[in-house]
């Protein structure tokens, strides 16, 4: 309320009371921006190695550090204190600063990357090293996305380190990005000229099934035939099921990259997200808008290539898939959707434009088994479970009912869960329809009306 | 006809609600405390940042006149139920056709010198926020809380969170001791000791200091030692806030006094929640209740009867629940500090000492009374079936499982709870139900 706190950590801050270890933390974590920000303006160009390690050791050791000298010394447990006070976290002067930054490096990476040159020079040596070529925008890019998942992740872990789901699901997300969205499509790169991301899909892989991408893909031969099948496999078969089974979080919250960011990086963020009704109504339309826009998009491309470019014609076609491509593919998943983490929060993208969500969510709210359950009437509505929501999700108004929450946006995070002081939320699985014995609160959240004894 | 509820609490709101469902009347909620409905449970993590104002409502600000449900914002001087007449503090008036009154606590003072020093505060309503506030704007050396209680330990991890010492004065030999059995008191103890916080145990408070400015400056314990502190923190029980009904031909005892249809003495005026005081409690009920979900509860009932459809309060079975800390706590049925006679207990704690479970049973047919658990979940709705069915202890812990509500992945308790009630009771040897293989918890957890 009256406290603000003007500190740049995102981690519990109390500029007060920092311990040595998190001093230590700040200082390595101040040599890394300085070795970057350096790089950035092309000093150093001839010790780029140098200057990578003084980067990559500054804030990843500096980082890890510092949220070990933050949380490892406290008891386990939830750790929300002064969030709102948090000028970073919390839409102040610093959030704002950190949203134009964030929200200027997107920009300069999808439309003027040579405004990066600095700092592309600077990951030449790793380039080199697992690559054996310079370093480009998109391989900084994913070393940095890559670097920012492990450290926050690991910084998420300590923090929820009290909680065997956060854990296993963190280290999956985690895992996921370094091996199988970072590793693996540089090894099969440099083995086979062609490096596949193997944990995304079409819808959200816009261009996966695109007629030109499905003519180059398959170009490579028999990596590219079964980068082919097991992307049609994964979205037309095993999405769905699993998506029955476990609902849309066994891939947003365990498996996808822009996922995997949002819980660890964006983790601070999440209380942002807007809660109010008119946001649910915008993120309907929007988000299956957007799916609509892919679906009709693919089918015109499609056709019209069988057709050969009777339907559309080339340029029509090129100017739609274009038009997708900016808008949706970097305007909205990218600048939007990760630079203005610190302002919409850090799911905007899959709450209102992700495609692949979408399309989980219509299953997820229709047919799955997944759903997070009430624990009777225990629910005192404090709010903390919609506060923590980060896909918006009004958490309380179904609780608080004794209702189940069943919503297609939601990603299973967990968080409500976790912050609930009275142990009200499961995350559950169990087969649908599953009766449970006791009382059920009528659609109001009230006794109903037959339950109570009535006298005439 | 016009119906006025004195109280934007969760007892006041529930009636308007349950009002507006069920009919077309004229509505109106007063309060002075805030403008809107807001979870006053909550208030504790405003303080802290887990959350502002806004975030502690439940319903959005639309909602109000969506749902035809008139707010206004005045404090209540006065009742004249021979009009039907309201007055409040600024002498304008309000008609009502019927009314409710559910006007909540006020924090408990003994009679201790200083107790009205600035600085020296419950914690109950949003005025006791915005003070907590004003007393630590520009920082405090120490607290003192005093009392040990629920809200006792709410007000030291607030202050706690912006890194003020605390200090809890606690009458009892351990913390909240009245109201658990001892093993889970001391678990309890350990752990408000485990935050940082100085708690003393049987030590009181007597003498509240004034700096000479009308500040507090520290506190006298029982003990004669002095406590330098700038905010006292009184958290010795709530009571009812009935000043104003107390010159109207209602009848008070500590609360307003209702019979179990939340009626006055009074034809057309009504009690409930906080406020209210039954004048035959429901079984293994108080008279007066402070707990959420019977404000829930009679706030319902009470709209019910002003709709004419006459229904008694029945709160069901007891349970409650809480956070000490980090340490949840969930309790079904009943479970006293105490045995009572007749009765057999069996507690289980794990080795870290952060959960435990503690179930009571009737000796004669072994049939189950109440569980206490701590840092573990477990489901209303299935002890609720069990007490409703007079399940044997053994029949309870033979389907825990049933009743498991920890999230997925989390250590299960079950089979070491299991080992322990073996080895203690070997005549009683219960086998785990519902033995859980790695497929049935991947798709049936």
């Amino acid at each position: 309320m009256s406290e603000i706190n003007s500190s740049l950590s995102l981690a519990n801050p109390h500029p007060a009371n920092y311990n040595g270890t998190q001093k230590l933390g700040l200082a390595l974590i101040a040599i890394g921006v300085l070795s970057l920000a350096l790089a950035w303006v092309g000093i150093g160009k001839d010790q780029a190695l140098y200057f990578f390690i003084a980067m990559l050791a500054g804030l990843m050791g500096g980082g890890l550090i510092y949220f070990y000298g933050t949380y490892g010394k406290l008891p386990a447990g939830i750790k929300n204190n002064r969030v709102f006070f948090s000028s970073i976290a919390s839409r102040g002067a610093l959030g704002w600063m950190l949203g134009i930054i964030l929200t200027g490096f997107y920009i300069s990476l999808y439309f003027f990357p040579k405004y990066l040159n600095g700092l592309i020079s600077l990951f030449d040596p790793l380039s080199q090293l697992v690559r054996g070529k310079d370093s480009d925008q998109w391989f900084v890019y994913g070393t940095f996305y890559t670097i920012a998942v492990l450290v926050m992740g690991i910084k998420f872990m300590m923090k929820y380190r009290h909680n065997r789901y956060q854990l296993i699901r963190t280290s999956s997300v985690t895992f996921f990005q370094l091996i199988l969205a970072w590793t693996l499509p540089i090894i099969m790169e440099n083995l086979y000229n062609y490096g596949p991301y193997l944990s995304y899909f079409w819808p959200l892989d816009y261009d996966a099934i695109f007629p030109g991408s499905l003519s180059y893909v398959l170009k490579s031969g028999k990596l590219g035939q079964f980068v082919v099948v097991w992307g049609l496999i994964m979205t037309f078969v095993a999405t769905p099921i699993l998506t029955y089974f476990f609902g849309k979080r066994w891939y947003c919250s365990w498996v996808c990259g822009c996922g995997g960011l949002a819980e660890t990086a964006g983790d601070p963020f999440r209380h942002l997200s807007d809660k109010s009704l008119r946001a649910w109504k915008i993120e309907r339309w929007l988000i299956h808008s957007v799916l609509a826009f892919i679906i009709i998009l693919t089918v015109l491309l499609l056709v019209d290539n069988a057709a050969t470019g009777k339907v559309l014609g080339d340029a029509a076609g090129k100017s739609l898939a274009k038009t997708y491509s900016f808008l949706i593919g970097s305007i909205f998943a990218g600048v939007i959707g990760t630079g203005f983490y610190p302002i919409l929060g850090n799911r905007a993208w899959c709450r209102f434009g992700c495609p692949m969500a979408a399309y989980m969510g219509i299953i997820q709210r229709f047919k799955s088994r997944f759903r997070i359950t009430t624990n009777g009437a225990q629910c005192i509505s404090c709010g903390n479970c919609s506060t923590y929501c980060e896909m918006g999700i009004d958490v309380r108004w179904y609780a608080q009912r004794g209702q189940n929450i069943v919503r297609a946006s939601c990603v299973g995070c967990g968080i409500c869960s976790a912050v609930c002081p009275r142990g009200v939320l499961k995350l559950e699985t169990g087969p649908e329809n599953a009766q449970r014995t006791g009382i059920q609160l009528d659609s109001h959240g009230l006794i109903p009306l037959e339950a109570v004894k009535i006298l005439d | 006809m016009h119906i006025v509820i004195i109280g934007n609490g969760i007892s006041g709101i529930t009636a308007a609600r349950t009002l507006r469902k069920h009919s077309d009347h004229e509505i109106t909620v007063i309060s002075g405390e805030t403008d809107h409905f807001f979870s006053r449970t909550a208030l504790m993590y405003i303080y802290m940042g887990h959350m502002r104002y806004q975030e502690t409502k439940p319903y959005e600000d639309w909602f109000w006149s969506k749902n035809r449900i008139n707010l206004k914002k005045a404090w209540v001087k006065q009742i004249d139920t021979d009009n039907n007449h309201i007055l409040f503090s600024d002498d304008s008036g309000m008609h009502y056709d019927r009314l409710l009154i559910a006007s909540g606590s006020k924090s408990n003072k003994f009679g201790w010198p200083g107790q009205d020093l600035d600085g020296v505060q419950g914690l109950y309503s949003f005025q006791d926020l915005e003070a907590m506030e004003r007393t630590t704007k520009h920082g405090i050396s120490r607290a003192v809380i005093v009392g040990g209680g629920l809200i006792g330990i709410e007000m030291a991890e607030m202050l706690h969170s912006r890194h003020y010492p605390v200090t809890l004065l606690v009458r009892e030999q351990s913390y909240w001791n009245n109201v658990l059995p001892a093993q889970e008191s001391a678990m309890i103890t350990r752990h408000i000791r485990e935050h940082g916080f100085d708690l003393r145990l049987g030590v009181e408070l007597k003498e509240i200091l004034d700096d000479g400015t009308g500040k507090v400056k520290g506190v006298v314990t029982s003990e004669g030692e002095t406590i330098d502190c700038q905010l006292v923190g009184l958290t010795a029980g709530v009571s009812p806030n009935i000043e104003f009904v107390k010159s109207s031909k209602i009848v008070c005892g500590r609360g307003i006094i209702v019979n179990q249809f939340q009626q006055t003495n009074i034809n057309g005026v009504y009690a409930a929640g906080d406020c209210a005081q039954m004048e035959t409690p429901p079984a293994d009920r108080r008279p007066i209740e402070q707990v959420w979900y019977t404000g829930k509860i009679q706030g319902e009932t009470a709209a019910l009867n002003i709709l004419g459809r006459p229904t008694a309060y029945n709160p069901g079975y007891w349970y409650n629940s809480a956070k000490f800390l980090d340490i949840e706590y969930q309790t079904y049925g009943m479970v006293l500090p105490v045995l009572r006679e007749g009765e057999e207990a069996f507690y289980w704690e794990d080795a870290n000492g952060k959960r435990s479970i503690h179930l009571v049973w009737r000796k004669q047919d072994r049939r189950f009374i109440g569980i206490n658990n701590f840092g573990i979940r477990l489901r209303h709705t299935t002890f609720n079936h069990w007490l409703k069915q007079q399940a044997t202890v053994d029949e309870v812990l033979r389907d825990i499982r049933a009743a498991a509500f920890d999230p997925e992945f989390f250590k299960p308790f079950e089979k070491e709870l299991i080992s322990a009630w073996n080895i203690q009771f070997p005549d009683h040897q219960i086998q785990l139900n519902n033995k859980r293989s790695l497929r049935a918890r991947i798709f049936h957890s």
